[in-house]
């Protein structure tokens, strides 16, 4: 089959999207850059919301880029399955589009947190988490001041029940995030948010692992249906 | 035309870095006594006579605040 076309998004002040792009392009598939401008998506299989800070974070970090056009396409693109990756500032901007629940707050101790990160896959059943193994330790950059997810209880517990925590953090929560969660997935598992950046570790070369690209794989399996 | 005044505060129940490291620094300039400090955000808004409550708080909740973390207060002044 012809390849598989991910979407890399740029927004004013994206910081991760060439990071993305080559995660895309080392896993076997072809980015595709889409601006924040358009409201077009070029027929992409799946899009990538990368990290930065979208419009300097102004009003809430992701608040005013949930809102650009390429967004509204995105979140109807999600309501008909398409999957949809948001890293650091791109699981801000799902959370305030809407397409997952809770919200990002300020890292308790206020510090921003750069450092390589443990993380725990707990749902290999997503569409970027399938070349995992449930409960399988990996280990990725995180880099931000505002990773602390937040929820109501009654979303936590609901969270928790359906599986649709995807990454927790182990040896040590960076942000104070509640219930040590790094990453959800939406109720079909096509969506799912993280703040750690697996684009940032795909080679031991620029990372602290080649472990990030297993959500990239992911994708690939679940589009094309194949065994990685 | 009218002000209209749009104050933003985090939840009780979310925790308030930012608010506490305030409160901590209150001691290092000498301050004793304040037991707690929350920080928020505060929006001055000038509109036409044709925007009304209703879109106001449309304004509030759906720009403004972020329902899952903060509430707000919409004031006409």
């Amino acid at each position: 089959m012809s390849a598989v076309r991910i979407g890399v998004i740029t927004f004013p002040g994206t910081l991760d999207d060439v990071d993305a792009a080559r995660a895309v392009r080392r896993a076997g598939a072809e980015p595709v850059a889409l601006w924040h401008s358009d409201r077009d998506l070029q027929g992409v299989d799946a899009v990538v919301v990368p990290g930065g800070f979208s419009y300097g974070d102004y009003l809430r970090a992701g608040a005013i880029a949930s809102l650009a056009p390429i967004m509204s396409e995105v979140v109807s693109g999600a309501a008909g399955g398409l999957p949809v990756l948001g890293i650091c500032n791109g699981f801000q901007i799902l959370c305030e589009a809407g397409l997952l629940p809770g919200a990002l707050a300020r890292n308790a101790g206020l510090h921003f947190v750069c450092r390589d990160q443990r993380l725990r896959v707990e749902n290999a059943g997503t569409a970027w988490t399938s070349a995992f193994t449930e409960g399988e330790e990996i280990v990725v950059p995180v880099k931000n001041a505002e990773g602390r997810y937040v929820a109501d209880g009654e979303t936590l517990t609901r969270l928790e029940d359906e599986g649709r925590v995807a990454f927790r953090y182990v040896g040590g929560n960076p942000n104070g995030a509640m219930a040590d969660i790094a990453g959800i997935t939406s109720e079909n598992g096509r969506v799912v948010g993280l703040m750690p950046h697996p684009e940032h570790a795909i080679d031991t070369l620029t990372g602290p692992s080649e472990q990030g690209l297993g959500l990239f794989t992911s994708l690939l399996r679940t589009l094309t249906g194949a065994a990685v | 035309m009218a002000r209209v005044v749009v104050d933003v505060m985090p939840k009780p129940e979310i925790l308030d870095v930012q608010g506490q490291a305030v409160s901590r620094a209150l001691t290092r300039i000498g301050v004793a006594g304040v037991a707690d400090v929350r920080q928020g955000k505060h929006f001055e808004l000038e509109v036409d006579d044709s925007v009304d409550d209703e879109t106001l708080h449309r304004i509030a909740g759906d720009l403004l605040a972020n329902p899952v973390i903060e509430d707000w207060k919409v004031t006409r002044v």
